[in-house]
């Protein structure tokens, strides 16, 4: 039978992959004073469940990788060798190393053999070089055979009386004895006790077996393989008397490697080295996002709910067949009530099938341990790090692509904002800085909070700096918020040195971009010594909205509820004309600007032209404000958003379209875009 | 026909094994580790039981320990998936009364040829 392996590669990676990440934070947690004999443990089941596997599934070079792996792990479980901190950075490596390999290997990428090698000699080099051949297990006496085309074998099998109850059972043994050639046998009842005596489950006979042919000596020991230890076992060659005791050959010592000594001199990998292959992992893995979102976990749990709503809606929809089938006005009431059951259903069950896109925010926070463990030891800063609300769930898209932005944030207040020790104790902190990852729901959004207990952000620098490079003018009078948000401008950096964590060419107007093409916007509150938040708010799915409709002539537009402040109706005096720069409005005592939205978007037969006739929607894009001109305000609703660009193209102003209840189709309004685009 | 329980904690290689296995017309029930396996070979007698060493919660040879220790598996055949490296595994799974032992990484028909072995 063949079968296709092929079929579990998946499941295979992706098993893999959860396995690194539970070594990689078992490996972080281990304290070199007190071992936790468990966690080690678990470190090695995840290196010998990846090692079984990829040897199963025909990945031998990642098998030889993660058997060095193994070895030291295995040791020190053992408690043959002592956990040392030098230890761990190289399994850190090799974590990293084998996650590269398993990537390339899955996206049929070609691997970078030298880096592997390097990573394997560190492995060796910590098990003291020993390794390679003293771990090779000890082949049983098949190493010598000694026939040499002999006639058969002549076999005396004693069982011993308890070997019925490892599940072997003589007879198969003859079975397979006897399909490697004609035999004979001779049962030796002597040892059989008398009746009162006899228990059955005990095994009193013995065989003088005879195979005829020329059969490898291997082939015979096979068979008594698993029971040699159970039995008096002689195999003798029929033509010659030579007899190679099968009970020899496994006494010899088994191997040396259990003598292998840990050394303080066994030298990691530069740790240089070792992050700037961190990012080379990280910038390899984005293209390989889209691929690997081809399948989901989800808790059987949530697929429950999701049965439970479908059996409801199955239920109501029964019901009202029933009352359909016979109508009258006096049922009125019941197919009210029916219906409302099926709204409430319906709504249920979309949400529980939105929940099933929703996961678990702890998938993007658990690389940071590592991340700040490696970035702290190479910035001689002592840094912790805390993790909140690790099980705020957010939709898989949030989570894939907010990773990238997180691990520029983090390592920004890790580099710029985290004093040194020394700066930390002259100002009066604890020598130990604190970054904080946290996620919670607020409304209708997800916010992740990074922040730092660090030196927080400067205004008077940002201003200079901002001046320097010419992103403002002399006179320009900025907000606080203003001026923090001067670190958002392409081309701005603070640092008085890039350094190479955290000056890597991307900028936080491409953090800011990112985060805005999930939705999503960032805020930062700083105190000048006591450190920086970074708040970022996401919404809560990519794929529904709460939205409200707006007529303009016969069309229908949604703005998302979010970004909407108010609705009002003007009067003339509100409504101020500035040569050049349009129409604006006074609202309290700000002037916004007026987008007309019959004119940005050409919709004739608009129900009101004046200002006066329609209702401004005063919203609010990236900070900036405006009042949307429309006919009317129709229902606030919850929309599902398809997206205009795969079904039609990108349109300036327009973030997506959705069915309205009647089969029409209304677009989404994009405000940040459509501020953008008024400003043309 | 025969009835198998396929332990294991990596669901990869469980799948290879519950697969090659029904492929070849056994029933399979599959568990996660030793725990679960001793409460589905509880609740019903399976033929054999095919076990990965290396578990959470129960290892594999306390499992065949345990498992011996119910007359209903008095002289049920078990068999351990181990790794090469693994020959002081081998001794400590005999004590506790294995079968036999099916040598990490193995192939489809390996396996067979081996369950194929024990249940004659």
């Amino acid at each position: 039978m063949s079968i296709d392996m092929a079929q579990f590669h998946q499941i295979f990676f992706e098993e893999s992959f959860e396995g690194l990440d539970i070594m990689e934070s078992g490996l972080l947690n281990l304290d070199m004073g007190d071992v936790d004999a468990e966690t080690i443990n678990t470190i090695f089941r995840a290196a010998h469940s990846i090692k079984g596997g990829s040897g199963t599934f025909g990945f031998s070079s990642v098998a030889d990788f993660t058997h060095a792996m193994e070895t030291l792990l295995d040791e020190m479980r053992d408690g043959r060798r002592k956990v040392s901190q030098s230890a761990v950075d190289v399994l850190l490596g090799s974590v990293d190393c084998l996650r590269e390999m398993l990537s390339a290997i899955q996206d049929e990428k070609i691997l970078d053999e030298e880096k592997v090698t390097e990573h394997k000699k560190a492995l060796d080099t910590e098990l003291d070089g020993t390794d390679n051949a003293a771990s090779l297990p000890v082949q049983p006496s098949q190493a010598i055979v000694l026939n040499n085309g002999n006639a058969g074998w002549r076999i005396a099998f004693s069982p011993h009386t308890d070997l019925l109850k490892t599940g072997n059972d003589p007879v198969r043994m003859f079975r397979e004895l006897a399909e490697l050639g004609k035999i004979d046998i001779a049962v030796d009842l002597q040892g059989v006790p008398g009746l009162y005596e006899l228990d059955p489950e005990e095994c009193h006979l013995s065989w003088q077996i005879t195979v005829h042919g020329d059969i490898p000596r291997s082939e015979i020991d096979d068979i008594f393989d698993w029971v040699e230890e159970h039995c008096d076992l002689a195999v003798q060659g029929i033509e010659q008397t030579t007899q190679a005791s099968s009970q020899a050959f496994d006494e010899q010592p088994q191997s040396a490697a259990i003598e292998a000594t840990p050394t303080a001199s066994a030298i990691p990998p530069p740790i240089t080295n070792e992050s700037h292959q961190n990012e080379k992992v990280n910038a390899d893995k984005t293209p390989s996002v889209g691929k690997s979102s081809a399948s989901i976990r989800v808790d059987t749990a949530k697929i429950d709910t999701l049965i439970n709503m479908v059996g409801e809606l199955v239920i109501t929809q029964s019901m009202l067949s029933l009352i359909g089938e016979h109508f009258d006005l006096n049922k009125l009431d019941q197919l009210k009530n029916g219906l409302a059951q099926l709204e409430r259903h319906t709504r249920e069950l979309q949400e529980s099938v939105m929940n099933i896109r929703m996961l678990p925010i702890s998938f993007v926070f658990s690389r940071f341990p590592r991340l700040v463990h490696d970035l702290s030891s190479k910035l001689d800063k002592k840094i912790e790090l805390q993790l909140i609300g690790e099980h705020t769930e957010v939709d898989k898209t949030v989570v894939e692509l907010i990773s990238d932005p997180l691990v520029h944030l983090v390592r920004n207040s890790l580099d710029h904002g985290i004093e040194t020790p020394d700066e930390r104790i002259s100002a009066g902190k604890q020598e130990t800085g604190t970054v904080t990852l946290e996620a919670y729901h607020r409304g209708g959004n997800i916010v992740i909070e990074v922040s730092d207990d660090g030196r927080g952000l400067d205004k008077d620098k940002l201003r200079a700096k901002a001046l320097e490079k010419g992103l403002i003018q002399d006179d320009a009078v900025l907000s606080d918020k203003q001026t923090y948000e001067l670190i958002f401008m392409p081309g701005f950096s603070t640092a008085e040195q890039l350094t190479d964590v955290s000056g890597r060419g991307v900028g936080m107007d491409v953090v800011r971009r990112n985060i805005q093409s999930l939705g999503g916007n960032i805020d930062i509150v700083s105190q000048l010594g006591q450190g920086s938040t970074m708040a970022i708010y996401l919404p809560l799915t990519l794929a529904i909205l709460d939205g409200q409709s707006v007529a303009v002539g016969d069309e229908t537009y949604i703005i998302p509820l979010g970004s909407i402040i108010e609705s009002i109706n003007v009067t003339e005096r509100m409504i101020n004309r500035v040569a050049g720069k349009g129409e604006t409005f006074r609202l309290r005592q700000e002037y916004l600007p007026i987008i007309r939205m019959h004119e940005i978007f050409s919709v004739p037969n608009a129900k009101a032209t004046k200002l006066t006739e329609g209702l401004l929607v005063v919203v609010e894009g990236q900070g900036i404000r405006c009042g949307l001109f429309v006919d009317d305000l129709l229902t606030q609703q919850q929309v599902v958003v398809k997206s205009l660009e795969a079904n039609y193209r990108q349109v300036e102003g327009i973030s997506g379209a959705t069915i309205l209840g009647d089969g029409s189709v209304a677009l989404i309004l994009d405000i940040p875009g459509l501020v953008r685009l008024s400003n043309h | 026909m025969a009835s198998i329980l396929a332990v294991d904690d990596s669901a990869s290689m469980r799948q290879m094994v519950s697969f090659t296995l029904k492929g070849a017309g056994y029933d399979v029930v599959e568990a996660v580790d030793g725990v679960d396996a001793l409460n589905k070979a509880k609740s019903k007698k399976f033929d054999c039981v095919v076990t990965d060493v290396n578990m959470p919660n129960k290892d594999g040879i306390t499992l065949i320990k345990d498992l011996r220790a119910l007359p209903d598996y008095k002289f049920v055949p078990m068999l351990m998936l181990t790794t090469e490296s693994g020959t002081d595994k081998k001794q400590q799974g005999k004590e506790a009364g294995a079968t036999g032992w099916i040598v990490k990484p193995f192939n489809p028909d390996q396996l067979l040829k081996t369950i194929q072995k024990v249940l004659g």
